[in-house]
C-alpha cells in the first residue's frame, strides 16, 4: 500500500480539476460532493495509523530529477499524520461550508478549484519527505492562496492584499530555497528522513548560521512572525471559507510545521533556540495587544491566530520535552477551535449581513446552533477545563514553570498571551450570541445558518470537547507520534487525561489566574474598542504594514525610474546599448583566454576567395553610406550571398542552402517594413554618428579577432570527429548536421522551436500594438 | 495585372515548392535539408503567391491559422521524443521501423527523429507565415492612405 500516499493526493487534486464540471452539474449540492474527496483522502490515512503508531514510516518514492539528486518521496510519520488528518479532515468541512457561504455565487466553481488546489499543495506539502518537493508544494500554496485571498478581484484593496501575501511569502520562500541548497550541500542529501538523522553535522558546519537564517526567512514569513506578521491579518480579504481553512488551520502552520520538521536536523542550538522563542514570544504579546483593539469579528480571530503561531513558534524555540508536547497539543486543539470559529464568524456575517462585534448581541436565540458551536470554540480557545485547549494551556505553563532565571521572561510572555487570547476568544465566539438583543440595528434579520454553514462548526466544536474529556483518543493516535517525529525517537508515552493533570500546583494556579484575568478582559472589552480608532491611527505610520507599503512603493519607483532611463523606445539606443555590452563581454573573453594569439597562414592564400571577400567588403560599405532603403537591402544582400558562396565553396551545402533562404526571405519581409519607415536622412547628431561608428568598427575587429582566434585554439577536436563516426551507425543517417539537429542534440531544438514559436507571438503582439494605435489615431 | 508573371509563377511553382519542400524534408536525414530548411521553402511557396497576388490568397491557400501551425509543430516534436522513453531510454531516443522498399522511392527509412524534424518543418512555416501576414498586414493600409 505504498502507493496509497500518492492516490490521496491524486484523490485531492483530481477533485479539484473535475470541480467546475462537478458544480455545473450538482448546482447546490457541489460542495457536499466535494467534501468526499478530503474526507476519502481523510481515510485513506487514517486506515494507516496503526503502522505510524507503532513507530513505522509509510513511504512513497519515485525518482524525479535523479542526476540533481531530487526524488518525488513522501513520508507519513507521526507529525506528517497529524498535518495530513487536519489538512483532509477540516478541509472536508470547509469545503461544505463553502458551499452555504457562497451560495449563488457565480464563480462558485472556480472557487472550489483554487480551494482543492490549496488542500492538494498542503496535503504534499506535509507529506513530502525531500526538501525540493517540499518547496515545490510550498510554493503552491503560496500561489493558490493568493488566488484565494484575491478572489473578490473586482476590489481593488483585495488585489493588494492577496499580492502583499504572495510577495511577502515568496520572498521567504526564495530565501529558504537558497538555505535548502545549503543543507543538501553539507549534507549531501535532500531527503527529510535521512536529514533528521545526521546528528550534528548540519550544526557544526560553518554554513549554519546562514542556513538557520534563510531557512527561518521562509517559515517565519509563511506564519507571519514579527516582523512579517502583517500580511495574515489583511490577508482576511479573502471569503471566510478561506480564513477558517488557510489563514487558521492550515497553511500559516506550514512555516512551524517546517521549523518542526527540521528541528532535528538543524534545532538543539542556541541559535536556533533562541530565535525561535524571542521571535515567537513578541509575535505572541504584539498580536494579543493589537487584538484587543479589533472590533471586527474575523479581525478579531486573525490576530488570536497570529498569536497563536508565536505562541507555537516560542514552545518549538523552548524546546524542552513540556514545550513540545505543549506545542503540539495546542497545534491540534488550536486547529479545531479555530476553524470553528471563523466558521462562525462567516456565519453571522452571512445571516445578519455584519461582522462588527461593538454590533452583534443576543443572537443565540435565532441561531441556536451556531451559537452553540461558537461557545464549544471559544470555551476550548479559553483554555476552560474539560475541553482540550485547557489541556494544551496546563501544558504550556508545566513547559514554563520549568524554565529558570531569564528564560521566565517566557512564562511570563505565555501568560499575558493566554490571558488576553481568552478575552478575544469570548470577544469572537460569545460575545455576538449573549447580552440584550438588537437585530433592529443589524443590516439584515438574522436566523440561523443553514445546514451546510453550521455541521463544520459543530462537529469540529463537539470534537474539541470530546477530546477533552477523553484526552487519549487523541493523544495515542495523533500527538504521541507527532511529538516522537519532533524529537526523532521512535515512541513516545503520554498521559494527558484530566484526572491526571489537574493537580494543586504552580501551573493550576496560573491557569485560574488566566481563567479570572481573560473574563475581565471579557467583560471591559468596550474600553479598548472606545480608544480603538486613535491608538491604531496613532501606530500605523511605524507599523509594518506601513514599511511595506514603503519599500513596495520604492521598488516601484526603481524599477519606473530605470525603465524610464533605459527604455527610451527608440530601436537606436537599444542596438547601441546591445552591441555595447556584446563588445564588452567579447573583449573580456578575448583578454581571459590568453590575449591575441593567432598565426595567419599567407602560404593559403585563394584568389576566389580574395575576389568574394573584397566584393563583400565593397557592399557593406555601400550599405553603410548608401541614401535609399533599396540600395541598403541589396548591399546587405549581395554580403549575404557572398556568405552563402564561403560556404558552398568550403563545402557545407546544408548551411548555404540556409543562407541563402533566409537571406531571400528577410529581403521580402523588409519590403513590407520599408513602407513604414521613415526616409533615410540624417537624423543624429555628427558625434552621435561618430560615436556609433566607432562602436560599430570596434564590433567588427572584435569578432574578426575571435574568429581568428577560434581557428587557432581547438578546444576538443575530437568532439566534430566523433559526431561524424557516430552519425551512421548510432543514428542511421549520413547528414550529421541533421542528425545533430533532430537526434543528438534534439532537446536543444525543441528549446530553440519553442522560442521561436514565442518569438512568432511577440512580434504578432507588436504589431497588432501598432494596428491599433494607428487605427486610434485615425479615427 | 500589375504582376503578372509573378502571378503565374506563383502559380506554377507553389505545388512544385511544397513537393520540393517535401523531398528535401525526407532526404534531410542523409542528404542536404531538413525540417528547417524544407520549412523555409515551404513558406517561401506561399509568400510567392503572396507577393504575386494578395497575401489573403496565400493564407487561403494555407487553410488553417499559422499560430496553429507552430502548436501543432511543437506538440509534433514533443510527441516524437515519446516512443523513445517507452521503450526504457530518454525523451527523445530515436526509435527507428525497419527499412522497407518501395518501387520509387527506394529503400525507405522512418523514425521518431523524422516525426521530429516535421515537427521542426512546421513551426518554421508557421512562424515565417505568421511574421509574414502579420507584417503584410501592417504595412497594408499605408497604401491604402497613399491611394486615397
Amino acid at each position: 500500500m505504498t502507493g496509497l500516499l500518492f492516490y490521496s493526493l491524486l484523490l485531492i487534486f483530481g477533485a479539484s480539476l473535475a470541480a467546475p464540471w462537478l458544480h455545473r452539474l450538482f448546482k447546490d449540492r457541489t460542495g457536499w460532493v466535494l467534501s468526499l474527496a478530503p474526507f476519502g483522502a481523510f481515510a485513506l490515512l487514517l486506515s494507516q495509523s496503526g503502522a505510524v503508531v507503532s513507530g513505522e514510516e509509510v513511504v512513497y518514492f519515485v525518482n524525479w530529477f535523479s542526476s540533481l539528486g531530487c526524488a518525488f518521496s513522501l513520508r507519513l510519520d507521526g507529525l506528517s499524520m497529524l498535518m495530513a488528518l487536519l489538512v483532509t479532515g477540516i478541509g472536508g468541512f470547509i469545503v461544505i461550508y463553502a458551499g452555504g457561504y457562497m451560495h449563488g455565487h457565480p464563480r462558485l466553481g472556480r472557487f472550489y478549484l483554487y480551494l482543492l488546489s490549496f488542500m492538494g499543495a498542503m496535503l504534499g506539502l506535509v507529506l513530502s519527505n525531500n526538501i525540493f518537493v517540499l518547496f515545490v508544494f510550498w510554493e503552491l500554496t503560496s500561489i493558490t492562496s493568493y488566488l484565494l485571498i484575491g478572489f473578490n478581484h473586482e476590489k481593488a484593496e483585495s488585489r493588494w492584499k492577496a499580492l502583499q501575501a504572495l510577495l511577502v511569502t515568496g520572498l521567504g520562500a526564495m530565501a529558504m530555497l537558497a538555505g535548502f541548497i545549503l543543507i543538501g550541500q553539507v549534507a549531501g542529501t535532500y531527503e527529510l528522513s535521512e536529514l533528521s538523522d545526521l546528528g550534528g553535522l548540519l550544526t557544526a558546519s560553518p554554513y549554519y548560521t546562514a542556513i538557520v537564517i534563510l531557512v527561518l526567512g521562509g517559515a517565519f514569513t509563511k506564519s507571519a512572525q514579527v516582523p512579517f506578521h502583517f500580511w495574515l491579518p489583511n490577508a482576511m480579504a479573502g471569503p471566510t471559507p478561506v480564513s477558517a481553512y488557510l489563514h487558521s488551520a492550515t497553511m500559516v502552520k506550514a512555516g512551524v510545521f517546517l521549523m518542526a520538521r527540521l528541528t532535528p536536523a538543524i534545532g538543539g542550538t542556541a541559535l536556533w533556540g533562541n530565535t525561535l522563542a524571542i521571535f515567537g514570544a513578541i509575535t505572541l504579546v504584539l498580536a494579543v495587544v493589537l487584538g484587543l483593539f479589533q472590533k471586527d469579528v474575523k479581525a478579531v480571530l486573525a490576530y488570536t491566530t497570529l498569536g497563536v503561531l508565536g505562541l507555537l513558534t516560542m514552545l518549538l524555540g523552548i524546546g524542552t520535552e513540556y514545550a513540545i508536547k505543549a506545542m503540539v497539543v495546542f497545534l491540534l486543539g488550536h486547529a479545531l477551535y479555530k476553524a470553528t470559529l471563523f466558521m462562525v464568524a462567516g456565519s453571522i456575517d452571512h445571516e445578519a449581513g455584519t461582522r462588527d462585534a461593538t454590533l452583534l448581541r443576543g443572537l443565540r436565540g435565532l441561531m441556536p446552533i451556531t451559537a452553540l458551536a461558537g461557545a464549544l470554540a471559544a470555551f476550548s480557545m479559553s483554555g476552560l477545563p474539560p475541553f482540550f485547549g485547557f489541556i494544551g494551556k496546563e501544558l504550556i505553563y508545566k513547559a514554563g514553570v520549568s524554565l529558570g532565571g531569564i528564560d521566565m521572561v517566557f512564562l511570563v510572555a505565555a501568560l499575558a498571551g493566554n490571558i488576553l487570547m481568552m478575552g478575544l476568544a469570548l470577544t469572537a465566539g460569545v460575545g455576538p450570541f449573549f447580552g440584550k438583543p438588537n437585530h433592529e440595528s443589524l443590516p439584515k434579520k438574522p436566523h440561523e445558518a443553514p445546514v451546510s454553514m453550521w455541521i463544520g462548526p459543530i462537529s469540529l466544536g463537539l470534537l474539541g470537547l470530546l477530546i477533552g474529556l477523553l484526552p487519549f483518543m487523541a493523544t495515542d493516535v495523533l500527538v504521541a507520534p507527532a511529538i516522537a517525529a519532533i524529537q526523532n525517537t521512535n515512541i513516545v508515552e503520554l498521559d494527558l487525561a484530566l484526572w491526571t493533570i489537574v493537580k494543586p500546583n504552580l501551573p493550576l494556579l496560573l491557569s485560574c489566574i488566566t481563567i479570572v484575568c481573560g473574563a475581565v478582559v471579557f467583560i471591559f472589552r468596550h474600553k479598548a474598542w472606545q480608544v480603538a480608532d486613535p491608538v491604531l491611527t496613532a501606530i500605523r505610520p511605524w507599523g509594518a504594514d506601513a514599511m511595506y507599503g514603503r519599500i513596495f512603493n520604492g521598488t516601484m519607483w526603481m524599477a519606473k525610474t530605470q525603465t524610464r532611463w533605459l527604455q527610451t523606445g527608440r530601436l537606436h539606443d537599444y542596438v547601441f546599448m546591445i552591441v555595447l555590452v556584446t563588445v564588452g563581454f567579447l573583449a573580456w573573453a578575448i583578454v581571459s583566454f590568453g590575449g591575441l594569439q593567432f598565426e595567419v597562414d599567407w602560404s593559403e592564400f585563394n584568389l576566389i576567395m580574395t575576389g568574394l571577400v573584397l566584393v563583400m567588403i565593397l557592399a557593406s560599405i555601400v550599405a553603410v553610406v548608401a541614401m535609399s532603403y533599396v540600395t541598403v537591402l541589396v548591399a546587405l544582400g549581395v554580403v549575404g550571398l557572398g556568405v552563402a558562396m564561403i560556404f558552398v565553396y568550403y563545402g557545407a551545402p546544408d548551411l548555404a542552402l540556409t543562407q541563402l533562404l533566409v537571406e531571400t526571405l528577410t529581403v521580402v519581409l523588409f519590403m513590407y517594413v520599408i513602407l513604414r519607415l521613415p526616409p533615410l536622412k540624417k537624423i543624429s547628431r555628427k558625434i552621435v554618428r561618430v560615436r556609433d561608428a566607432v562602436l560599430a568598427s570596434t564590433f567588427g575587429f572584435l569578432i574578426m579577432l575571435m574568429v581568428l582566434k577560434a581557428v587557432n585554439i581547438q578546444f576538443n577536436h575530437k568532439i566534430s570527429e566523433k559526431l561524424a563516426a557516430m552519425s551512421y551507425p548510432e543514428a542511421k543517417g549520413k547528414n550529421v548536421v541533421n542528425v545533430i539537429l533532430v537526434d543528438f542534440r534534439a532537446l536543444d531544438t525543441l528549446g530553440e522551436i519553442t522560442v521561436v514559436s514565442a518569438a512568432a507571438l511577440g512580434i504578432a503582439a507588436l504589431v497588432s500594438a501598432g494596428l491599433k494605435e494607428r487605427k486610434e489615431r485615425r479615427s | 495585372m500589375k504582376y503578372f508573371i509573378l502571378k503565374r509563377a506563383g502559380h506554377f511553382l507553389f505545388p512544385a515548392l511544397l513537393v520540393l519542400s517535401l523531398m528535401v524534408l525526407y532526404r534531410g536525414h542523409n542528404l542536404p535539408g531538413g525540417g528547417f530548411i524544407g520549412g523555409l521553402m515551404a513558406a517561401t511557396a506561399f509568400i510567392l503567391v503572396g507577393i504575386g497576388g494578395s497575401m489573403d490568397e496565400a493564407k487561403a491557400k494555407l487553410r488553417i491559422d499559422p499560430v496553429m501551425l507552430l502548436g501543432i509543430g511543437l506538440c509534433v516534436a514533443i510527441v516524437s521524443g515519446l516512443p523513445g522513453m517507452f521503450g526504457g531510454g530518454d525523451f527523445l531516443t530515436g526509435v527507428w521501423l525497419p527499412t522497407f522498399k518501395v518501387p520509387v522511392l527506394g529503400a525507405v527509412h522512418l523514425g521518431t527523429p523524422l516525426v521530429f524534424d516535421i515537427g521542426v518543418y512546421l513551426v518554421v512555416i508557421g512562424f515565417t507565415l505568421h511574421t509574414t501576414f502579420n507584417l503584410a498586414e501592417l504595412s497594408q493600409p499605408d497604401e491604402q492612405e497613399g491611394a486615397e
